[in-house]
């Protein structure tokens, strides 16, 4: 009937033409709403270079270096031996972490949203708890509205427990957590991060930014 | 939560009297419309959004059955359990048999208006069970026991010295010495107060923006992140939901995500749109093992079929009382229950009754704006006018007021009589008041003449001027 095709086809409605241009104008905005948003990026070359972006960020904020990090493989592959330093507990954020480390599904260039579902491998809680929330997310994961990363999830997703592709827990997160409650004035750091740093591997060729 | 709404003019002659509440009103006035205007002058396709929004809900509601059927077997599929609820009694039972199953000694909160609606938080109280409101707002208001004042800012009515004096005289094992010189330092002292209570609590509870028919989801949108960890840390997640926040795909939620922020806050998007489908999964670090959806009408269906259908198409984006010219000079608890505003002046006679609330219709300028503003285009004065005829036609509206309608409607109906009224009173009037040019004080009008002073006609009515002008410009 009528209402099982409507679902089944899931409609898209309007998607805005802010975000529907070519990839390498699509990364970068993505880099201008998580700027505007209050968040930051740091573009790196390769996975490579993921330990030293990290770590760099973490001493140049007086940061601690031990932190946790989802056991995600795209993470644990990394070659975190170059920043010997650095101190990983690998597993979900408790409450007295300082700095965690999230891998990023996906994220929407339209608001610099990242789309972060709940996983064995990426737990919720380094979402929340920590005060400074990195995320390591690659370019070729970007794309420009949030119907897209629907697809992108209806295609790749299959949930162990339904069958169906929809993850226990998705947090579209644009910016870090803040409250104007107090006389409307903005302040960062309400209950969830304080910061959210995002370090963005350009691993897709047609999202490089032209040469100049 | 009772409803002081039958004291509407008396609560609204005290909020005008409230330099506190004056001042919170006068420092956001002007703010909330432009951030808004800022978003939407930001989307060229907004306007498109909106007719869009308005026929996703419209959709919805046509179809509400099928689509809450097909959800729930979602929800059970994920795990979940929903709790059908008719009454408000209904939802608060099911609510404490959740929390006196698991022996729930403290149970954090999400910001939720449904959740004022029903009292959740006195019925947990009274059968000793801790509610902890998490929102940095509520979590003020549960402090000074008072209720939200505004549905996205509850606290809208305080300053900065009502949060300092609230947090003093609760958080008496700090030192009382402390400083607050920003309203960082108010922020970040909750925040350390509440990160125990989220850690501490057995169960979480949060409302929902939406529900999502297709996978069986709840979603909330906050930007503190303070719903999220409720429903996270907690071995038990129960959501509050009406019906009518049901949408059928994650396409047409997405749909009004556009819209929600931009009109709430002048935002692109909050800080944190959750979409939460069943339990923890097999291998999951966190989440909770228990997720329950507590499904209400509690008056809703009533609206189905009626004038006041289209008011279930709102999404609780407060743009409405944003810009609304009475909210924001009598502020939100003049009008005496859960939804202040525009909104709350079409919805609460619908769930408490007109006799309760059939002063908050009239409560309106009809200047528009709201309607104007509205994300999902719900006509708000003309329900507005709805409930006014209810009113009349039930006999509720003051025996005055029906007399001097009346009084009107005759002379209205017989257009000689009216003009010859017209041209006594105007040439009366233009007489009386020549010398002085306006009028400080009338008879019968002293409530209207003690805020300002009516202009004196010039002694020719408008149907006279105009009926010579017309002469003048033939000739």
């Amino acid at each position: 009937m009528a209402l099982r095709a409507r679902l089944a086809a899931h409609p898209r409605q309007l998607v805005p033409a802010r975000s529907q241009v070519p990839r390498p104008e699509q990364i970068a905005l993505l880099v201008r709403n998580i700027e505007r948003e209050y968040g930051t990026v740091h573009r790196v070359t390769g996975p490579d270079d993921v330990p030293a972006a990290v770590g760099d960020y973490l001493s140049s904020h007086n940061l601690p270096s031990d932190f946790a990090m989802a056991p995600h493989p795209e993470l644990q592959n990394l070659p975190w031996h170059v920043r010997p330093m650095l101190s990983i507990r690998v597993g979900r954020a408790m409450p007295s972490d300082l700095v965690s480390v999230q891998h990023g599904w996906a994220a929407v260039a339209e608001t610099g949203t990242l789309v972060l579902p709940s996983a064995a491998d990426r737990p919720t809680t380094l979402n929340l708890l920590s005060d400074t929330a990195i995320v390591v997310l690659r370019a070729s994961r970007v794309v420009g509205a949030y119907e897209a990363a629907w697809d992108m999830m209806r295609a790749e997703w299959r949930d162990p427990l339904t069958g169906g592709f929809m993850p226990r827990n998705v947090m579209l997160v644009t910016g870090p957590s803040r409250s104007a409650d107090i006389e409307s004035v903005l302040e960062l750091g309400a209950h969830g991060p304080r910061r959210l740093h995002v370090v963005l591997v350009d691993d897709d060729p047609a999202a490089k930014p032209a040469p100049v | 939560m009772l409803a002081t709404s039958p004291a509407f003019k008396q609560n609204a002659s005290d909020a005008m009297a409230d330099s506190g509440l004056q001042k919170a009103l006068t420092r956001t006035r002007a703010q909330l419309p432009a951030r808004r205007a800022a978003a939407v002058a930001a989307l060229p396709e907004f306007e498109q959004l909106r007719n869009i929004g308005r026929d996703i809900k419209n959709h919805t509601l046509a179809n509400l059955d099928f689509y809450l059927e097909t959800w729930e077997a979602n929800v059970t599929r994920a795990g979940g359990q929903v709790h059908w609820c008719s009454t408000a009694d209904d939802a608060r039972a099911a609510v404490l048999a959740i929390c006196e199953r698991v022996g729930a000694r403290t149970v954090t909160k999400g910001k939720s208006m449904i959740s004022e609606e029903l009292g959740i938080n006195e019925h947990l109280e009274a059968h000793g069970i801790a509610p902890i409101e998490t929102d940095l707002a509520e979590y003020i208001l549960q402090l000074r026991r008072e209720p939200p004042s505004h549905i996205i800012g509850p606290a809208f009515h305080l300053n900065r010295e009502d949060w300092e004096a609230s947090f003093r005289a609760s958080h008496t094992h700090l030192p009382a010495d402390r400083v607050f010189n920003e309203p960082r330092d108010i922020m970040a002292e909750a925040r350390t107060l509440l990160r125990e209570k989220f850690i501490g609590a057995d169960v979480g509870i949060t409302g929902a923006n939406f529900l999502i028919a297709e996978t069986g989801s709840s979603v909330i949108v906050t930007n503190e992140g303070n719903g999220d960890l409720t429903q996270t840390l907690p071995r038990v997640h129960i959501v509050l939901a009406s019906i009518e926040k049901m949408v059928p795909t994650l396409e047409d939620a997405t749909s009004l995500l556009r819209l929600l922020a931009r009109s709430a806050t002048g935002q692109d998007m909050s800080v944190y749109t959750t979409f939460s489908t069943g339990v923890r999964r097999d291998g999951d670090w966190d989440g909770p093992e228990e997720y329950h959806v507590v499904l209400i009408d509690n008056g809703r269906t009533g609206m189905i079929g009626t004038d006041f259908q289209e008011m279930l198409r709102c999404i609780r984006c407060a743009a409405c009382m944003n810009h609304c010219p009475v909210y924001m000079t009598v502020g939100g608890h003049s009008y005496g229950w859960v939804y202040p505003g525009p909104m709350g002046s079409v919805l609460t006679p619908s769930l408490i009754g007109v006799d309760q609330a059939g002063q908050l219709p009239n409560a309106s300028t009809f200047c528009g704006k709201c309607e104007s503003v509205c994300p999902v285009k719900i006509p708000l004065p003309k329900l507005m006018r709805h409930w006014r005829e209810r009113e009349f036609e039930r006999h509720l509206t003051p025996v005055a007021m029906r007399r001097n309608l009346g009084l009107w409607a005759w002379f209205a109906r017989r257009p000689a009589a009216y003009r010859l009224a017209t041209r006594v009173a105007a040439a009366m009037l233009g007489l009386l008041g020549r010398r002085r040019g306006k009028f400080a004080a009338l008879p019968f009008a002293g409530g209207w003449t003690e805020g300002r002073d009516l202009p004196a006609p010039e002694g020719e009515t408008f149907f006279a001027r105009y009926a010579r002008e017309q002469r003048a410009g033939r000739a």
